[in-house]
């Protein structure tokens, strides 16, 4: 094999490199998930669907690593990341709870050129995510708002609960500004009085009901629990997508 | 594989960050063909299997260990017999 194994050229070093970043700001956007901002120097640009590595390391020495999506567009200097408080969980109730302006965190990226789509790529654009895991089709959507793309796109999105839906406000901006993007949400646990979106958990008829049967170019991204994408993942197989259209970002367990 | 197990596995995406400790160009859309069952994948398409020490990245088809990385602290162990190929025509990172 013709790899050098071992050695690492002056680029990759620089990709890979742990950097400092400086909290710029916090914005809490649901009773479980805050956004960071951050401004890293040196930052090389992503693109939109990557994510970081971010450590902690306590005073003894002892570190923690965990994965974050970028949820802020290539356009944007800062980087935006959204954290989702898992109760029994040893990194995010400090990164969604405890950090302030101005506190410094080690990251590394971006990483991920798998998952990614820009506007160029096209579409038909088929988004599916379960709670956090909206962001990185949130750097998609605001860079395809960003380069006023207007690949025919559908996001559909599950939550718990209205409250509990991200980006809500800036998700109905969007789609009232834009006649070829599409927001379906689902509201698994609670639903407010009145609600005329779906309250179940996402499953194929919801999926074709929102998106349509595929045409041979779809492209899907799906985000969020395992087991959720998982399921979608299947489900979209099942109504004719490609199984190499059909990109998968799996956060782990949902903690619940 | 318990339950737990498939709730914990990610995309072989998630494992980025730490081939890129090892290899010098993008390595989630390197394509690989699996030793067991010659199921082509890129990398970001694996099954993803993290422990203590690094990753183990699976074909999605046939379980098979595609790539396995262990980490200590001054150096990685790299084990790719579950992979016939791997097509390293990657963007340089
Ligand atoms: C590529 C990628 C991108 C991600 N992007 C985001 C993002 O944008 N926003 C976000 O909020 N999260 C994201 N995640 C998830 C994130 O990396 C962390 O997993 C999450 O923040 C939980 O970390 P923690 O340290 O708080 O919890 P942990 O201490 O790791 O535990 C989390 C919970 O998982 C469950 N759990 C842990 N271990 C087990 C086990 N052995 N068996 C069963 N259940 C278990 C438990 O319920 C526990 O409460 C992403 C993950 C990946 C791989
Ligand atoms: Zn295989």
């Amino acid at each position: 094999m013709a790899v050098p194994l071992g050695t690492t050229g002056p680029d990759s070093a620089a990709r890979v490199r742990w950097r400092l970043a400086e909290v710029a700001a916090v914005v809490d956007e649901t009773p479980r998930v805050r956004s960071l901002f951050l401004t890293v120097p040196g930052w090389p640009g992503h693109r939109a669907g990557q994510h970081l590595d971010l450590r902690l390391t306590a005073e003894d020495g002892y570190r923690a690593q965990r994965s974050y999506s970028i949820a802020s567009p290539p356009e944007d200097p800062r980087i935006a990341l959204a954290v989702e408080r898992i109760e029994d969980g040893e990194v995010s109730p400090y990164l969604a709870g405890e950090v302030r302006v101005g506190d410094k965190l080690e990251l590394r990226g971006p990483i991920g050129g798998y998952f990614v789509w820009n506007a160029a790529a096209g579409g038909p654009l088929l988004l599916v995510a379960g709670g956090s895991g909206v962001a990185p089709l949130m750097a998609m959507l605001r860079h395809r708002a960003a380069a006023r793309s207007d690949v025919p796109t559908t996001l559909l999105y599950s939550s718990r609960s209205f409250e509990e839906i991200l980006f809500r406000e800036e998700l109905d901006r969007l789609a009232a500004a834009d006649p070829s993007l599409r927001v379906v949400h689902a509201l698994t646990r609670s639903q407010p009085e009145g609600w005329a979106g779906q309250r179940r958990r996402i499953d194929a008829e919801m999926l074709e009901e929102a998106a349509g049967l595929p045409l041979p170019e779809a492209l899907a991204f799906v985000c969020g629990p395992t087991r959720l994408v998982e399921n979608v993942a299947i489900d979209l197989l099942t109504l004719g997508y490609k199984a190499h259209r059909v990109k998968t970002e799996r956060f782990g367990p949902s903690g619940s | 594989m318990t339950k737990d197990d498939a709730d914990r596995r990610l995309d072989g995406n998630a494992a980025g960050g730490l081939l890129a400790e090892v290899f010098r160009v993008e390595m989630t859309t390197v394509e690989t063909a699996c030793a067991g069952c010659g199921a082509r994948a890129p990398v970001g398409e694996l099954l993803r299997y993290g422990h203590e020490m690094g990753a183990i990245l699976r074909c999605a088809t046939c379980d098979t260990a595609v790539i396995r990385v262990a980490r200590t602290r001054d150096r990685h162990w790299l084990d790719l017999r579950g992979a016939r190929v791997l097509r390293l025509d990657g963007t340089p990172l």
